[in-house]
């Protein structure tokens, strides 16, 4: 009776461990062949308040969470309080022996099992903080699965703390495992390892992002901390010794961005993460790097705002903004990846748009995306695909060989002027913010301005065949057409699926990777072939539909929005658009 | 060898006649051909205002950016190239006002940057408004009943946030300012050079006669030790019918922030060979996620 995946959400306060543990969990659960979707959820505090991970396992590949719990693994009577209502029939609460449950908590179709959890924590490894490696081993021990995955994955995990530390754990894990078999028998789901399954990965959108510009030749990231962009810049700081990359907690996002176009500008290939709020500091500098012409990568994890808005959330309501955001007009691009996969596609791909075009490569991730798990076939980071192209920036040979005074801005056909570096005696030249010449000076001249803005416009003509194009998933015709960009392509696929497991052919769906430049012709083509179009993004105003019909003139039949701060679902999606129907 | 010409930009000064940035202007080119310092040996970073535009009106490398960002960028720039000097060169609303906790922070960084401010206590470019150096009671069309707030004071400022070189200079006195640059050039680490500059169309009360009349140079003061920092802070705040130039404090050099950062250990960021991952890195980095 088990279904095809399985939800085990663990709950408690924050400080209790639970995302260190939840991934650690759902990385042994992918060491076991099977497939992960691991959300977290927590608030804007350091202790106390009610966090919880979710952990969707199923034995074929998962795209996003689900609102079903099968397994509710309670490190505290809250966690049975909030979320016992969301567990299936048949479904069970494990949770420690010496909470007293009032009968309003209990539910007829739930099981309750009572574990000594911090009996067993204290007494078998010696810290109350080990409650969430017993409770692990208790639900692998309900799940039928072998608890040896989870063991490995202790052993990896405490290496850097000694083996003391990896024994006590490994004695909780078996701890939990054991306190589990009076209930196996009661508990119906199961999730049992598939042996000798391929190598996978697990890892979240940050991890994918930063590993993608990484390998992409990213060497300088200067950032602010922000929720959930920050990730990113620690990712990078760890990495940083070992692969040569320069990181700076800067004082503030203004400095942070200000900083990267002066290591962009000295010829490093520059990021600069951050979420919403701190991008809004940053609108000033972009326009620098838009007429300076100075290449950078801004990497926004949105969430939902103005000002600080919910800051542990997700939202899709920055797509707008970071088209426009600085005065007047430059180019740019917009990257709105959807997976893991497009995310690390995205990181590395970033900073050869930013290079080759010479303005600012935008990528929008979200909450969602940025944070939530999933597992990944190892080719899923395509590391064979990275390339580094740095465009026109001249070489030491091009720069020895330069004869004539450089020209910074020299108006080419393209639009793209050949770019020294500082510190050649060949190229000797200002760049300037203000509008300038060919060399660089400060002009006022109309017919200068107009050549120079024309020339950087003109530096994007098709410039949309080098972005991702729009990717269709589901049957090639369908009832309903499905439009959507960034994280929503994870709970929109799965709701397609569903839609057409009701009938054949119901529904389809594009998604956008790539939003600036506009991708015209691929959106022709999609609308051409749907018969009804609903667009699906986590805003309330409908940005991509704004979008869609400023550039095509092009309307469409539905919309279904989300702005509760919380990531789409499939079954959301399902039921919305039975209602469009 | 380096001569003047060699400086000589393709653009003249837009400044007022008598503006005190002809004089810093000079200086810096006169600084460099004494230390020998070729156009492309040094990355001027500027920011906006009158004085920002320097860059422009010489032979120089630079980059002439936002308003207060300039130590921000300068700072990016010698991360990624500390191969390449940098000096930067803004008025004291840029340094002191739209980006004064830029630079706090690039002083208590103590990167590797001249910075040069063109202090005239005053709102030049954006005509005549009162600067976050005026003094209480400016009168200017900002603040007509008088400013209200005290003025920020640089040098004690500097010197409280850990600079081990921070001086004074007066466009008055060319010949100081360009052995004061020439200094700061030569010491390791963040060094400020603010500079007393008249703005002979907006603040009229700090003319060159003022500036004359009353500055006397640290120098020639017996009995004056750059060395104490605790003595360069009281100093740093002598202001009235005689007002110190030159250097304040000068401490022995700390390291530098370039220095420290453990990838840069292999020399400057870019020319760091760039290429993609080799497979043991990719091995290792998958290893990570699996």
């Amino acid at each position: 009776m088990t279904p095809n995946d399985l939800t085990i959400r663990i709950g408690g306060e924050a400080g209790m461990g639970l995302e260190s543990s939840g991934v650690g969990f759902s990385k042994a659960l992918t060491r076991g062949g099977l497939y992960v979707f691991g959300l977290p959820n927590y608030y804007s505090r350091i202790r106390g308040g009610h966090n919880f991970f979710s952990i969707r396992v199923a034995r074929q590949p998962l795209y996003s969470h689900a609102e079903p719990v099968h397994l509710l693994l309670a490190l505290d009577r809250e966690t049975i309080k909030r979320h016992v209502d969301q567990i299936v029939e048949g479904g069970a609460v494990v949770y420690d022996v010496s909470e007293e449950l009032p009968d309003d908590l209990k539910r007829p179709h739930v099981q309750f099992f009572p574990v000594p959890l911090t009996e067993l924590a204290k007494e078998r490894g010696g810290r109350e903080i080990m409650r969430n490696t017993v409770i692990f081993g208790v639900a692998a021990g309900l799940l039928g699965f072998d608890v040896a995955y989870l063991e490995s994955v202790i052993r990896d995990n405490f290496a850097p703390k000694g083996q003391q530390v990896i024994d006590a754990n490994l004695q909780v894990a078996q701890a939990g495992v054991e306190a589990s078999q009076p209930f196996q028998s009661d508990y119906p789901f199961k999730m049992e390892a598939i042996e000798d399954a391929p190598t996978r990965l697990i890892l979240n959108g940050n991890e994918a992002f930063a590993m993608g510009a990484l390998a992409g030749g990213c060497r300088f990231v200067s950032a602010y901390p922000m929720t959930p962009g920050s990730p990113v810049l620690h990712w990078f700081a760890a990495h940083a010794d070992k692969y040569g990359a320069v990181t700076k907690h800067a004082e503030d996002e203004i400095a942070a961005i200000n900083m990267a176009i002066g290591a962009a500008y000295a010829g490093a290939r520059v990021m600069v993460p951050t979420s919403g709020g701190g991008f809004s500091l940053m609108v000033e500098a972009l326009g620098l790097a838009g007429i300076s012409e100075t290449p950078i990568v801004v990497y926004n994890a949105q969430r939902p705002e103005p000002a600080t808005g919910l800051p542990t959330r997700s939202a899709q309501g920055d797509l707008l903004f970071m088209l426009h955001a600085s005065q007047d007009e430059f180019p740019r691009f917009l990257l709105t990846p959807g997976t893991i996969e497009e995310s690390f596609q995205a990181g590395w791909e970033a900073f050869n748009l930013a290079d080759r075009y010479q303005t600012s490569a935008l990528v929008a991730s979200d909450h969602y995306l940025a944070v939530a798990y999933r597992t990944i076939e190892r080719d899923g980071l395509n590391f064979d695909a990275v390339h580094i192209d740095r465009g026109a920036l001249l070489t030491q040979e091009e720069l020895n060989a330069l004869e004539e005074t450089y020209k910074r801005f020299e108006i080419t056909e393209s639009g793209i002027s050949p770019r020294a570096t500082p510190g050649h005696a060949n190229a000797v030249w200002t760049t300037t913010a203000n509008e300038h010449d060919e060399y660089g000076a400060v002009s006022e001249d109309a017919a200068n301005r107009i050549a120079q803005v024309d020339k950087r416009t003109r530096k994007m003509t098709g410039a949309d065949r080098d972005t991702p194009q729009p990717t269709r998933y589901g049957p090639d015709t369908a009832k309903m057409t499905f439009l959507c960009w960034g994280s929503t392509y994870g709970p929109l696929r799965e709701a397609v699926d569903r839609l057409n497991a009701e009938s054949s052919q119901k529904a389809n769906m594009i998604h956008f990777s790539a939003l600036e430049p506009f991708p015209v012709a691929a959106v022709e083509e999609a609308l051409a072939q749907s018969q009804r179009r609903i667009v699906v993004e986590g805003n309330s105003t409908g940005q991509f539909e704004t979008l869609l019909r400023a550039r095509t003139g092009r309307s469409v039949d539905g919309a279904i929005h989300k702005y509760d701060g919380r990531a789409f679902t499939p079954a959301y999606i399902v039921r919305h658009a039975t209602e469009e129907v | 060898m380096p001569t003047r010409a060699d400086f000589e930009g393709r653009e003249r000064p837009t400044w007022c006649p008598g503006c005190g940035n002809h004089a810093i202007l000079n200086a810096i080119k006169m600084a460099l051909v004494e230390q020998n310092m070729e156009p492309h040996q040094l990355f001027i970073v500027t920011g906006i205002g009158c004085g920002s535009k320097l860059p422009h009106y010489m032979k120089a490398t630079g980059f002439h950016t936002l308003h207060g960002r300039t130590l921000a960028v300068a700072t990016g720039a010698r991360l990624a190239n500390h191969g390449l000097p940098v000096m930067t060169v803004h008025g004291d609303g840029d340094g002191y006002g739209e980006g004064l906790s830029h630079f706090l922070n690039a002083v208590r960084r103590n990167v590797n940057i001249v910075d040069v401010v063109q202090d005239n206590r005053i709102y030049g470019l954006t005509k005549g408004q009162y600067a976050p150096t005026s003094e209480k009671g400016k009168v200017t069309p900002t603040s007509p009943e008088g400013a209200i707030e005290q003025p920020v004071e640089p040098l004690p400022l500097a010197i409280t946030a850990g600079a081990t070189f921070v001086s004074r200079g007066y466009s008055g006195e060319l010949k100081h300012l360009v052995w004061l640059i020439g200094e700061a050039l030569d010491h390791p680490g963040y060094a400020l050079i603010d500079v007393l500059q008249p703005c002979v169309t907006f603040n009229r009360s700090y003319a060159y006669d003022f500036y004359n009349e009353r500055v006397y140079k640290l120098e020639d003061e017996a009995g004056y030790d750059p060395d104490d920092r605790a003595a360069a802070w009281a100093k740093a705040q002598e202001w009235g019918e005689r007002i110190p130039i030159g250097i304040f404090y000068r401490g022995d050099p700390l390291p530098t922030y370039e220095e420290q950062v453990p990838a840069l250990k292999a020399g400057p960021l870019v020319e760091q060979r760039l290429s993609t991952l080799s497979p043991g890195q990719v091995n290792a980095l998958r290893g990570e996620i699996s």
